[in-house]
């Protein structure tokens, strides 16, 4: 028996978000007096996960997995815990993570918890917290099947390092039909992704104009964040929907979220709620976004942010 | 083409949330419920695919009579028929469940629901309904053309978006892009008048058991108040996200 893990790689290279589901799937196999075993599709080098608790890894190497499938991923998570005995099946709010969980919990007729922000409470009953109403509030959830799907929210739990090695086996699943063919991906590679940010600079209405943006997107070039905006401005088109941030947008768990020109809807703040600290600058004091921030600075934009990515320079200059 | 529409009835989006019973229930006090905005989404593509294509389109509901009114102004938007499965909704297990069963009653070609419900977030119902009527799966759809038995989706990934090919059956996870916003439909009067009308089919559920079950409920711990900092002195702002808050 041992707690399995869904580890997620691009190219080869571990994402962040498979270290920090590795720290999770730690603490539950440490709350259970058992081990922790990842599985790994096409991952160059797995020695990295030993550093977050991982006892071992099922190594998959296949080039019909080379892109992700959700039902053969789904079906090679379900040979992998079978063959583990695993009552606990850890995954992480990635795009990818959210597709493959509730249908590797069906193949194993097991309860799911999306969204979960900290390690069990209990693990008899099964007891977790997750965010609910968009972040708006938190359910105690309690998953009563012999096996669980837990999906981890990103950065809710972090990295935690523990000393040990993992062992590496070869695995050799079955795949089934995969139903549904990727014809084409198109994705920006070089540019910072909401769902990976550590940093979102996030901008609405208050710029006036797509032509404006070049000065968010060079702040969140000296920050290494991702670019995000309110609901109205993707709905005036001026950016992409990818970006919209709130309840019917994408949500923000970053560690810094820098808002700017958004006065701060409720539907805005219950998207960004899970992010650790916000920043807003606005013209208005009376927005209702200083009341959810941690920092704020009321000011034009045009003049606070040129002078905000000069100040962020200078100090990235003096430590670097 | 025939289309299963799902729909989950949930507090409009600027909805105070707060509890009772010890933080174990909602509140519905004073709470305007709506169309699940992703489900909406998915409604209005329903809609194209009939007025385009020729589809029947039926909306589904796991819940009580409460929820009758959100499956009217479905039927309002367009929808043909509506059926409401009677039955409380307590996990996604058990919707999805109890969904299946009417997939497998209808024969629907596609399913359409919304990637999740904006109360409970959990994301899972599409994927377990694909999974128990064994039907092909794509979730954050934004985009969706059928040509007889295909298929052509886009999906958004993060950072990007996939195009992917697949067959009939089908269940797809739709969100915002599935359809523009300014597409989205308010029901006319006519559209009010013909639902009153149309089929809404109560279906007794098959009491499909759950397997995760809520405890209760916490809101999020008050925010102290903004520090706020000038804005000619932005060194302080660098400062105080270096050394307080830790996160440059």
């Amino acid at each position: 028996m041992s707690v399995l893990v869904y580890t997620e790689s691009e190219q080869g290279k571990f994402k962040k978000t498979s270290f920090e589901v590795a720290s999770y799937a730690k603490a539950v196999a440490d709350q259970m007096g058992t081990t922790v075993t990842a599985v790994t599709f096409n991952a160059n080098d797995t020695s990295e996960l030993g550093k977050y608790g991982v006892d071992k890894v099922l190594n998959i190497n296949n080039n019909d997995l080379e892109k992700f499938n959700a039902n053969s991923y789904a079906s090679v998570i379900e040979q992998a815990a079978k063959k583990e005995d695993s009552k606990v099946i850890i995954l992480s709010s990635s795009a990818d993570s959210k597709y493959l969980a509730p249908l590797v919990a069906v193949k194993l007729d097991a309860g799911y918890a999306s969204n979960v922000v900290e390690a069990p409470s209990n693990t008899s009953p099964f007891t977790v917290k997750r965010t609910a109403f968009t972040n708006k509030a938190f359910n105690m959830t309690s998953i009563d099947t012999d096996v669980k799907v837990i999906g981890v929210s990103k950065n809710a739990f972090g990295l935690k390092e523990s000393s040990g090695n993992a062992s590496s086996e070869d695995f050799s699943p079955s795949l089934p039909e995969a139903g549904v063919t990727v014809q084409s991906v198109d994705k920006a590679t070089d540019k910072v992704t909401i769902a990976d940010a550590e940093i979102v600079v996030s901008a609405g209405r208050g710029l006036k104009g797509p032509e404006n943006w070049g000065m968010i997107e060079e702040l969140a070039d000296v920050l290494g964040a991702a670019t995000a905006c309110s609901k109205p401005v993707s709905d005036l088109g001026w950016r992409p929907h990818g970006e919209h941030v709130g309840q019917t947008g994408k949500p923000v768990a970053s560690n810094l979220y820098i808002a700017i020109g958004i006065s701060g809807a409720i539907q805005h703040l219950a998207g960004i709620n899970a992010s650790k600290v916000k920043v807003v600058i606005n013209t208005d004091p009376e927005a209702p976004f200083f009341k959810a921030a941690d920092y704020g600075v009321v000011g034009d934009a045009f003049e606070v942010v040129p002078a905000l990515i000069e100040k962020l320079k200078a100090f990235k200059a003096q430590n670097a | 083409m025939n289309i299963l529409v799902c729909i989950s009835h949930v507090p409009d989006t600027t909805s105070k949330i707060n509890f009772t019973d010890d933080n174990t229930k909602f509140d519905t006090n004073g709470v305007q419920f709506v169309i699940n905005p992703n489900d909406e989404f998915g409604l209005t593509r329903a809609m194209w695919f009939k007025e385009k294509q020729g589809a029947n389109v039926t909306v589904v509901n796991v819940g009580g009579p409460e929820t009758e009114p959100t499956l009217r102004k479905a039927l309002a938007i367009g929808a043909d028929e509506a059926i409401r499965v009677n039955t409380e909704a307590k996990d996604g297990y058990q919707v999805a469940k109890e969904l299946a069963n009417v997939v497998k009653d209808g024969g629907y070609d596609l399913v359409i629901a919304g990637r999740e419900s904006i109360d409970y977030n959990g994301g899972m119902v599409p994927g377990m309904l694909a999974g128990l009527t064994d039907a092909n799966f794509v979730t954050n759809c934004i985009s969706l053309e059928v040509d007889g038995t295909n298929a052509t989706a886009i999906r958004e990934i993060d950072g990007g978006k996939e195009t992917v090919s697949t067959s009939l059956p089908l269940v797809i996870g739709g969100q915002k892009g599935l359809v523009e916003e300014s597409d989205l439909r308010i029901p006319n009067m006519r559209g009010i008048m013909m639902a009153r009308k149309k089929p809404l089919n109560v279906v007794e559920p098959s009491n499909a058991e759950t397997e995760t079950s809520s405890v209760k409920f916490e809101k999020p711990v008050p925010k102290g108040a903004v520090t706020l900092v000038d804005a000619d002195n932005l060194d302080e702002l660098v400062n105080l996200l270096h050394n307080e808050a830790k996160v440059i």
